[in-house]
């Protein structure tokens, strides 16, 4: 799929990637109740408004859970990072050793650009 | 056709059709007009795996509502046939799955998703791979009965530690078989059950959601069950504590050690102690489990196992269950199971079912 197709099919992702490209991470936040929520959706699936603001994620959060899959060409660890900011994300963690990693260990984002032409937040320990 | 001849029944006799997307093409009509059935209801529920589950309570309830006297409800698929590499292939998710955009980079797998699962169920709860390993076991012990499991070998502890790591913390027998294969049920109105010769199974409750990942908060180590399971108890007027038999879906260990905690037949945190030394299974421990091998030993059809889970539970009531694991006047049994992936929004379905 290309970056073309995921902007036509999902309009309202288009300012996250403006976002990543600059290497930021940003959050739809609810102006009404002030939670964010992830994945983003143009509406605030806890209180139904529809009045959201794209916020900047310090990028710092914990390892919710992790599995490092052995049983690939390549290894790699996919994450569930518990940002700061309280939503958990799916990812990666990168610039790790390939083992592992300990839940609740502290990490960062880093951006990586991906062959679609997208710059996507990927973790690594902080 | 073999739960109708079974059912004492014929194609001409089903007046309703559950099916999913099982089925080959876009839905489940291509399977009313290949068996050429004349209906006055049909329903397509599709939860992935737990669907055929769904399709029990809500077969149930059309009957209840004068919709159809005889249902049938069907799955077949050959996903081992066909190549499938289910649980280890990244999945990117169809495009415009509304998660998609933000999840595919990442290579996320089946295996992964539940290897996340069980890692933090051993973080929060000190959970270890020995009592894993003690769910493949039991499933191990009952399918050696099975002569058409695909693994009938008994494994001990220390073969599924020893086997290699797929994604951690999760074992290669941790994980289900990649299996072909298909069932089928028959549900009738009491009326019609009675004017047949088959001993009569009813169902006593049921429940179903979809346990969504919270909009970014997800419980990684609860499941649908614990919506579904209190519901069903609630309808059956039963405890966990009266089941005698239950089968609950095991596409890996650990969602058996998290669907009974969350079901109620032991606290949360507490299915690791359940399952070990024995625990589920049959003749030797609290709860006989999945006697026909289940999805680890047994089969996984089209990898949605709410079916056979079904078929087992009934078999048990039965009685015709192998006599090695049968549950001695087995005459309340509990069938659950997911559909989907945990993690990601997930569908979820408890029946109970009796014996008259």
């Amino acid at each position: 799929m290309s970056f073309e197709q995921i902007l036509a099919q999902h309009p309202h992702s288009k300012p996250f990637w403006e976002a990543t490209a600059r290497a930021e991470l940003v959050l739809p936040t609810c102006t009404g109740c002030s939670r964010a929520h992830w994945y983003p959706r143009p509406f605030c699936p806890f209180c139904g408004s529809v009045d959201l603001q794209w916020k900047r994620s310090s990028g710092r959060g914990k390892i919710h859970s992790a599995s490092f899959m052995r049983r690939a060409a390549e290894p790699y660890i996919v994450v569930a990072v518990e940002l700061e900011e309280g939503p958990i994300l799916l990812s990666n963690l990168v610039e790790a050793p390939l083992d592992q990693p300990a839940i609740d260990s502290a990490v960062q984002v880093v951006f990586k650009q991906l062959d679609d032409g997208r710059t996507v937040p990927m973790f690594k320990p902080a | 056709m073999g739960a109708l001849a079974d059912a004492g029944l014929s194609m001409s006799d089903v007046d309703g059709y559950f099916g999913a997307r099982d089925q080959p093409g876009p839905n489940a009509a291509y399977m009313v007009d290949y068996l050429n059935l004349k209906l006055r209801h049909y329903d397509t529920t599709d939860t992935g795996g737990c669907s055929y589950l769904m399709h029990i309570a809500h077969a149930a309830q059309a009957i209840a509502a004068g919709k159809c006297n005889v249902a049938l409800l069907t799955l077949a698929g050959r996903p081992r046939s066909e190549g499938m590499a289910t649980g280890t292939a990244a999945r990117v998710g169809e495009p415009d799955r509304p998660d998609v955009p933000w999840e595919s980079p990442y290579r996320n797998t089946i295996a992964t998703q539940y290897g996340m699962m069980a890692a933090r169920h051993m973080h929060l709860y000190g959970t270890t791979a020995e009592q894993l390993a003690w769910v493949r076991v039991a499933a191990s012990t009952h399918a050696q009965h099975n002569p058409n499991a695909m693994f009938r070998k008994p494994v001990t502890v220390e073969d599924v530690v020893n086997s290699p790591v797929i994604a951690d913390p999760l074992h290669r027998l941790d994980c289900c078989v990649i299996s072909d294969g298909g069932g089928a049920l028959v549900l009738v109105r009491p009326e019609i059950a009675r004017s047949l010769k088959r001993p009569l199974i009813p169902v006593l409750g049921a429940g179903e959601t979809i346990y969504t990942q919270n909009a970014g908060y997800p419980d990684l180590v609860t499941t649908g069950a614990s919506r579904s399971g209190p519901a069903a108890f609630a309808e059956a007027g039963v405890t966990p504590r009266d089941i005698q038999y239950a089968s609950i879906y095991d596409n890996f260990t650990i969602m058996v050690i998290a669907q009974l905690e969350d079901l109620g037949f032991c606290k949360k945190g507490e299915g690791g102690r359940f399952v070990q030394d024995g625990g589920l299974i049959s003749g030797q421990g609290k709860l006989p489990w999945n006697t026909d091998g289940g999805g680890l030993c047994n089969n996984h059809p089209n990898n949605r196992g709410g079916m056979t889970k079904a078929i087992e539970a009934v078999r048990q009531l039965r009685g015709e269950a192998h006599t090695a694991v049968q549950v001695p006047d087995c005459s309340l049994a509990l069938a659950c199971g997911p559909g989907g992936v945990m993690g990601s929004g997930h569908g979820h379905a408890t029946v109970i079912f009796g014996r008259e």
